[in-house]
C-alpha cells in the first residue's frame, strides 16, 4: 500500500516542480525583438494604467462622431480576419483529412486562440464600462437582435473550441495519456463546431456595419459587407500562415524535422493557390457590388481613388503573384504576395471601420501616438506568450513517441 | 416597441391570422401598436430660439447651463454635457430656428445595436440609457443615424448621454422640461397619432407657412420627434439620406441567417467528414 503511495506523491510533486521550471524564460535575453518589445510594452502598461484612472479619452483620439479607433478597428475587426486560417486549416485537415497540412495546423490553432484571447483583451480596453462585460452573458440582460452580441459570444464559444483544439498538445506537454486520449476524442467535435462558430463571427464583424449606411462611404459599405468580410477572412488568415510560417521556420529552425521542412515548401504553394482562388471570388463579388450597386460616379474622386488603391494595389495585384508563384514554384514569391495580402487586409478593415467610417465629418480620427503603443503592445505580449508556447509544447515539433499513432 | 425574433413572428403571426379573417382587423392592430407611442411636436414656425428649452433640459438633467446663443452659420452640436441645442439658418423663409436632440426612434437602431439591452425602447415612446447594463461599447453611437448618443470620453466610469424626453418626470405624470417650459408652444407632448393628425391640421389650415412635410413621420421607420418647418429639411440641416425603412431592418437578414447556418453548416461539415472517411477506409483496404 505505502510502496504505491509514494510514487504517486512524488509524480504529483514533480509535476509542479516541472511547471515551475517551464515557467523560467529560456535562451538569451538580449535580442533585437526582447529590446524592442521590452519597452514598448512597459509604456503600453503605464497608458493603460493612465486609460483606467483618467477615462479613454485620455489617451485616445477617438471621438462623438467616430466612436471606435484603432483598439477595435485594428486589434479587433483586422486582427480576428488574420486568426481566420485557424477554421479554414481545421476544416482542411479534420474534416477534408488532407493530411499534408497536418505539421501546421496545431501552430495555427495556437495562432488563432491566442489572437482571440488577446482581441477580447483589446476589446475590454475600449469598453467604457468594462466590469458590465459580463451583462450579456449572464443574467436577462440578452441584447439577442444585436449583432455585437452575437459577435460576442460567438468569440467566447470560439475561444473554448480552440482551446479544446489545442488541448491534445497541452496534454502531450504534460505528459497526461488519458487525458490526451479523451481531449483528442473532443477534437473533430470543436472543429464543426468551431467552422460554424467562425463563418458566422467573420461575417458578423461586417454585419456590426450594416446599420451605419450613410456614415460609411458608398465604395465600402453594401449589404454584402458580410459576405465580403467572410471571403476575405479566408485569403486573410492563409496569408498570415504563409508569413508566421516563413518568421517561425527561421526563428525556431530547431524544432522542424528535415521532413517538415520540405513539406512546407509544398504546403505553402497549395496555400498561394488557394489564396490566389478566394481572392479571385472576392474580386468578383467586390465587381458585382460595385456594378449593382452604380458606383461609377464616386470612382473619379478622392476616396474613389483610395478605393482603386485597396483594389488593384493589394487585392488585384497579390493575387496575381499567387498564381505567378505556384505556376513557378517559388516562395519567395508567395510570401511577397502574403505581405501584400496581409497589408491589403488591413487596409479594407482600417476602411470600413474607420477611414471611410464618417469620411465628411468636420473632424477626422487620427490615432494618437499612445493608442498605437497600446496597440502594438498587445500584439507583443501575444507573441511572447506565444514564442513562451512553441518553445515548451510539441507545436512545431513532433508529438512525442505515445502520442502519435492515435492521431491518424 | 423593439424588433426581436419573437415579436417578428408574433407580427407574422398576428398578421398571418388576420389575413384569414379579413383586413379590417389586421390595419386596427398594426396601427395601435405603432401610435399610441408618446411623441413631440416641433413647430419650427413658432420656435423664437429663446433656449428656454436649453436651459430647462440643463436644470432637469444637473448638466451646466449653455453659455452660447444660436447663430447663423454656426452648427452647434449636442455633447455629453448638452442633450438639446437650438441652431439659426438662414432660409428661403428667413432665417428658421430648430432645436436638435434624440429623434426617439420607434425601431431605434441605438436599441437594436445594444447586446445589453441598456438602450431601451420604452412601451411609453421615450428610448432610454440603463446604466447598470451599459458597457460603453459604443455601439450605439456607430449605429445611430442621427450621431445622437455622446459618450463621457473623459471619464474613469463614463455615461451615455443622450435625452430621454425626460422619461422620469413622465413616469411623474409630468411634462418633458422642455415642452413644459416652452412659452412659445413650439413643442407640443401627446400620443404619436395624436400630433401626426395636429401637424397635418397645421399644413392643411395653413398651406404658405408650412412646406408639406412632417419630418419623423416616416424618416428611420418613423420617430417620436415630429418636426415641422416653413422650408423643405436640407434648408435647415436636416439629413436627406435618412432612408424610410428602420435602420434594424438591415441586420435582419444576417441575423435571421444565423439559425440556418447553425443547422446546415454543422451537418455539412459532418456529411463531408463521414465521406471522406469512408474513402480513405476503402483505399486502405484496397491496400
Amino acid at each position: 500500500m505505502t510502496s504505491s503511495a509514494f510514487p504517486l506523491k512524488k509524480e504529483k510533486r514533480s509535476v509542479w516542480r516541472f511547471l515551475l521550471s517551464e515557467l523560467k524564460p529560456r535562451g538569451k535575453w538580449i535580442t533585437p525583438f526582447n529590446v524592442i518589445s521590452i519597452p514598448v510594452m512597459l509604456v503600453g502598461a503605464a497608458i493603460i494604467i493612465i486609460r483606467f484612472i483618467n477615462g479613454i479619452g485620455a489617451v485616445s483620439n477617438v471621438n462623438q462622431d467616430i466612436p471606435w479607433g484603432v483598439w477595435k478597428g485594428f486589434n479587433v475587426i483586422t486582427g480576428v480576419a488574420f486568426a481566420g486560417g485557424a477554421y479554414i486549416l481545421t476544416f482542411v485537415v479534420y474534416v477534408l483529412k488532407v493530411e499534408k497540412f497536418h505539421s501546421i495546423v496545431r501552430v495555427t490553432v495556437l495562432n488563432g486562440f491566442l489572437a482571440y484571447v488577446f482581441y477580447a483583451g483589446a476589446l475590454v480596453l475600449d469598453l467604457g464600462k468594462p466590469w458590465n462585460i459580463f451583462n450579456p452573458i449572464i443574467g436577462n440582460n440578452f441584447g439577442a437582435n444585436s449583432v455585437l452580441f452575437l459577435v460576442a459570444w460567438h468569440f467566447l464559444l470560439y475561444i473554448i473550441a480552440q482551446a479544446i483544439e489545442f488541448s491534445p498538445a497541452v496534454a502531450e506537454w504534460l505528459n497526461a495519456r488519458r487525458a490526451h486520449k479523451i481531449l483528442s476524442g473532443l477534437t473533430l467535435g470543436a472543429v464543426i463546431f468551431g467552422i460554424t462558430l467562425s463563418t458566422l463571427h467573420q461575417s458578423g464583424l461586417g454585419a456590426l456595419f450594416l446599420m451605419a449606411k450613410e456614415k460609411i462611404h458608398p465604395l465600402w459599405y453594401s449589404e454584402f459587407i458580410p459576405l465580403l468580410f467572410l471571403m476575405s477572412s479566408v485569403f486573410a488568415g492563409l496569408s498570415m500562415v504563409i508569413f508566421e510560417g516563413s518568421i517561425s521556420e527561421r526563428v525556431f529552425a530547431d524544432q522542424i524535422t528535415s521532413e517538415n521542412k520540405k513539406q512546407r515548401k509544398d504546403i505553402i504553394l497549395i496555400l498561394s493557390r488557394v489564396c490566389a482562388f478566394s481572392m479571385f471570388v472576392y474580386l468578383f463579388m467586390q465587381i458585382l457590388v460595385f456594378a449593382h450597386g452604380h458606383r461609377w460616379e464616386y470612382i473619379n474622386t478622392p476616396m474613389g481613388y483610395w478605393f482603386l488603391i485597396e483594389i488593384f494595389g493589394f487585392v488585384v495585384l497579390p493575387m496575381l503573384l499567387f498564381l505567378l508563384s505556384f505556376k513557378r514554384a517559388n516562395i519567395m514569391l508567395a510570401k511577397v504576395a502574403a505581405v501584400f495580402t496581409i497589408l491589403g487586409i488591413i487596409l479594407n478593415r482600417l476602411n470600413v471601420s474607420i477611414i471611410a467610417f464618417r469620411w465628411d465629418a468636420a473632424v477626422h480620427y487620427v490615432p494618437s501616438w499612445m493608442e498605437i503603443v497600446v496597440a502594438v503592445s498587445i500584439i507583443f505580449v501575444e507573441i511572447w506568450i506565444f514564442r513562451w508556447v512553441i518553445n515548451r509544447l510539441p507545436v512545431l515539433r513532433e508529438s512525442p513517441s505515445w502520442a502519435k499513432n492515435k492521431h491518424a | 416597441m423593439s424588433i426581436n425574433r419573437r415579436n417578428f413572428f408574433k407580427v407574422l403571426g398576428v398578421t398571418g391570422a388576420t389575413i384569414a379573417l379579413g383586413q379590417e382587423a389586421q390595419a386596427k392592430s398594426a396601427s395601435e401598436e405603432v401610435t399610441e407611442f408618446k411623441a413631440i411636436l416641433y413647430d419650427s414656425t413658432r420656435c423664437v430660439g429663446c433656449q428656454t428649452c436649453e436651459f430647462s433640459c440643463a436644470e432637469a438633467h444637473n448638466l451646466p447651463a449653455p453659455e452660447d446663443f444660436p447663430e447663423v452659420g454656426v452648427i452647434r452640436k449636442t455633447s455629453e454635457k448638452r442633450r438639446t441645442v437650438v441652431n439659426a439658418y438662414d432660409t428661403s423663409a428667413g432665417e428658421v430656428y430648430v432645436k436638435r436632440q434624440c429623434m426617439h426612434c420607434n425601431h431605434p437602431a441605438c436599441g437594436a445595436a445594444c447586446l445589453t439591452q441598456a438602450m431601451q425602447k420604452t412601451k411609453e415612446g421615450p428610448v432610454i440609457w440603463r446604466e447598470d447594463k451599459c458597457m460603453g461599447c459604443r455601439y450605439c453611437m456607430i449605429s445611430c443615424p442621427f450621431d445622437v448618443p455622446k459618450f463621457e470620453y473623459n471619464s474613469p466610469n463614463p455615461k451615455i448621454t443622450k435625452c430621454n424626453m425626460c422619461f422620469e418626470r413622465q413616469q411623474e405624470g409630468k411634462l418633458p422640461a422642455c415642452v413644459e417650459n416652452c412659452p412659445g408652444e413650439a413643442l407640443v407632448f401627446g400620443t404619436r397619432r395624436e400630433l401626426i393628425a395636429e401637424a397635418r391640421r397645421r399644413i392643411v389650415e395653413n398651406p404658405d407657412a408650412y412646406y408639406p412635410h412632417i419630418y419623423g413621420e416616416n424618416e428611420a421607420g418613423g420617430t417620436s420627434f415630429l418636426y415641422l418647418s416653413p422650408v423643405p429639411f436640407e434648408e435647415i440641416g436636416f439629413s436627406t439620406t435618412i432612408q424610410n425603412a428602420s435602420y434594424p431592418a438591415l441586420t435582419k437578414g444576417f441575423l435571421y441567417s444565423v439559425p440556418a447556418v447553425f443547422v446546415l453548416v454543422p451537418s455539412v461539415l459532418l456529411g463531408i467528414h463521414k465521406a471522406t472517411k469512408s474513402n480513405l477506409d476503402k483505399n486502405n483496404q484496397h491496400d
